[in-house]
């Protein structure tokens, strides 16, 4: 059963538990100065927005057809059975396409080391593969984050909107977003107010370059008949050329 | 032989400059990262390194397969005397490309990971399968001139028994991925400017770099023509530069109809930077493709040359558009690169120039250059690492 993330923006009281909790589990280090950063970095991979009088919480969506996974020229990136789309820094040799791909711009950068490495949650996927609960999940003191199997996790979601129509925006990010992500936002208005992108197509994002790279065989079998043909034509021309003397 | 301290001259100095700047900002990059050499930020990961070094590299050097295709496989031999320059060309282009890379990834070591690890579904994985097999393609295309050089008969008649099978590898190679670099791009439709992003970028990317490839070998005729004082092969260049505006045509008018059936033509009216930057693209593939369809342009070098450096300039300005600008809006940052980028951008073109220069001064690549080489004429435009404007 695949694994996801609901986020009830209407629940979160904006305490950066979530925050803390994640720096923990990667061994980052987190104070006062970290917290007010309300960007995705590569010291800080969730993020709770404020805007208004509203919080919004950032991490990595882990699509179900992820755009990053698909770019990735060695393969270090990988959408597990489980949810999680994880990264192996041991085959990453740092082109940052996936960083250039990714819709939602989540995956970071450590810029400034000698080695670096990408980095973006990865839906704590050691500790769910043990059947533990995520740790920004297991922190957060009102249920804002909750984690849990996708299917039943929209479920849940599409019924706390039928349950209080007046108290949500109608629909649920994550469904139809990029072909559907793993981490589910319910708001109480619309989605762009809370610093969601709203433009990313609805198809997945992997089917746009695939369109085009499927038709590699094509053009290798089809070329390679075309100009030896060609080859073949000129050639022949020229050699009756040069038996009938006219060279 | 006397070693002489070389003489100073303008573009000597330039040279210098340019390197040694290069070298500092290289210094740079070894010690202090991408971060310290580079103004490139989680929200904008590509710069000049990637959007000039390697999409224009690689465009730039498309005159090896276009002329490859022209000579040997339609067999219209009398475009031979400009192949094995283009050819060097590409094999100086695609060598720098590396070059470029190197400094663009964050794990240079493991530059050969994509030969060893696949992922089919990735264009990058393509572009490097692609720019790796090309490379030993042009390397092996460039050999015969070597063997010429040292009257090595026999790998000689070895490599001409290849050469076909070769040839047609190297026409295919550069066709999957000179439209890969555009198919890059296919995956941010939301990020990158509607003026730029469009479904058919890799076949716009294909035609447009037949078309620079010729306007390189223009390009580089002249400017040979000028360091070696060869005669020009003018007819030779002028009905050469009619098929260029031939192809430049065929390319703005599938630009055209692809702007217009994704209505896109509205957005022009904005007063926006991407606005203007279009524009200056289109005039610059626009102006010199009417140019050249004019028997008196394309016989007068000069104005033959100017036509050459504005397909050029149109085209970095396209793939810097679609590489760099473009993307600024939907990733909702701005991005000038650091002085060090543009550093090294600099010394590698530099290198290049200095590099085509030695070897084409050293190895049969102008056919008739050394019976009518002066050494005066060769003292006059010595070194130019810049082109004459």
């Amino acid at each position: 059963m695949s694994k996801a993330i609901l986020y009830d923006s209407t629940l979160c009281i904006g305490c950066k538990a979530c925050e803390g909790a994640c720096a923990e589990r990667w061994g980052l280090p987190y104070d006062d100065k970290i917290a007010a950063e309300e960007r995705i970095s590569a010291h800080k991979l969730t993020t709770i927005e404020t805007h208004g009088e509203r919080f919004s919480r950032r991490l990595c969506m882990n699509c179900l057809q992820p755009a990053c996974a698909s770019v990735c020229p060695v393969g270090a990136l990988e959408k597990t059975a489980l949810g999680p789309v994880i990264y192996d820094a041991e085959k990453c040799m740092g082109c940052r396409y996936c960083m250039q791909a990714c819709p939602f711009q989540v995956p970071t950068y450590e810029w400034s080391a000698r080695s670096p490495r990408m980095r973006k949650c990865n839906m704590c996927y050691e500790r769910q593969s043990q059947g533990r609960l995520t740790a920004c999940a297991e922190a957060c003191p009102v249920g804002a984050t909750k984690n849990g199997d996708r299917d039943a996790l929209l479920a849940e979601a599409r019924q706390r909107i039928a349950e209080k129509p007046g108290q949500y925006y109608g629909k649920i990010y994550g469904v139809a977003e990029v072909g559907g992500t793993s981490v589910f936002y319910l708001s109480a208005v619309p989605f762009e107010q809370i610093g969601l992108r709203t433009n990313v197509p609805q198809e997945p994002l992997p089917e746009t370059t695939w369109r085009v790279l499927e038709l590699v065989p094509d053009v290798v079998s089809t070329g390679s008949i075309l100009l030896g043909g060609i080859w073949w034509i000129t050639n022949r021309r020229a050699e009756v050329a040069q038996k009938e003397g006219r060279r | 032989m006397l070693l002489k301290f070389p003489k100073i001259t303008v573009w000597r100095v330039i040279f210098a400059a340019i390197m040694l700047s290069g070298l500092y900002a290289t210094y740079l990059r070894i010690f202090y990262g991408l971060g310290g050499s580079t103004n490139l930020s989680d929200r904008f990961p590509w710069g000049i390194w990637i959007a000039f070094d390697v999409m224009c590299g690689v465009g730039l050097a498309a005159g090896g397969f276009t002329l490859v295709a022209i000579v040997h496989i339609f067999r219209i031999e009398r475009y031979k005397p400009v192949l094995r320059p283009a050819i060097l060309t590409a094999f100086l282009g695609y060598t720098l490309v590396v070059v470029g890379l190197l400094y663009d990834l964050g794990h240079p070591e493991r530059l050969w990971h994509p030969l060893v690890m696949w992922n089919p579904h990735s264009v990058m994985f393509e572009v490097a399968w692609c720019v790796t097999l090309y490379t030993t393609v042009l390397f092996l295309e460039f050999l015969p001139v070597v063997f010429e050089k040292f009257g090595l008969r026999k790998p000689l008649e070895w490599i001409h028994r290849i050469s076909v099978p070769l040839m047609i590898l190297g026409v295919l190679l550069s066709t999957l991925h000179q439209s890969s670099l555009g198919s890059l791009f296919l995956i941010m439709p939301e990020k990158l400017y509607p003026l730029w992003y469009s479904p058919i970028l890799p076949l716009l990317f294909y035609v447009s770099s037949i078309g620079v490839g010729l306007a390189m070998t223009i390009f580089e005729s002249w400017h040979s023509s000028r360091a070696f004082g060869r005669a020009l092969e003018l007819p030779l260049l002028a009905s050469m530069a009619r098929v260029l505006a031939v192809i430049m045509s065929v390319y703005l008018w599938i630009r055209f109809l692809d702007l217009s059936h994704r209505h896109v033509f509205g957005l022009l009216a904005r007063n926006r930077m991407e606005t203007w930057l279009f524009a200056l693209e289109i005039a610059l593939l626009v102006v010199p493709t009417v140019l050249l369809y004019q028997a008196r342009i394309r016989m007068n070098p000069g104005a033959l040359y100017a036509c050459a450096v504005m397909v050029i300039f149109g085209f970095i300005a396209n793939r810097l558009n679609v590489g760099t600008t473009g993307l600024e809006a939907g990733s909702g940052t701005h991005y000038v690169p650091r002085w060090s980028e543009v550093a090294i951008t600099l010394s590698i073109v530099a290198a290049g120039f200095a590099i085509f220069r030695a070897v084409a001064q050293y190895f049969p690549i102008f056919e008739a250059h050394s019976a009518e080489r002066t050494p005066a004429e060769v003292e006059e435009t010595e070194a130019s690492p810049i082109p004459i404007g």
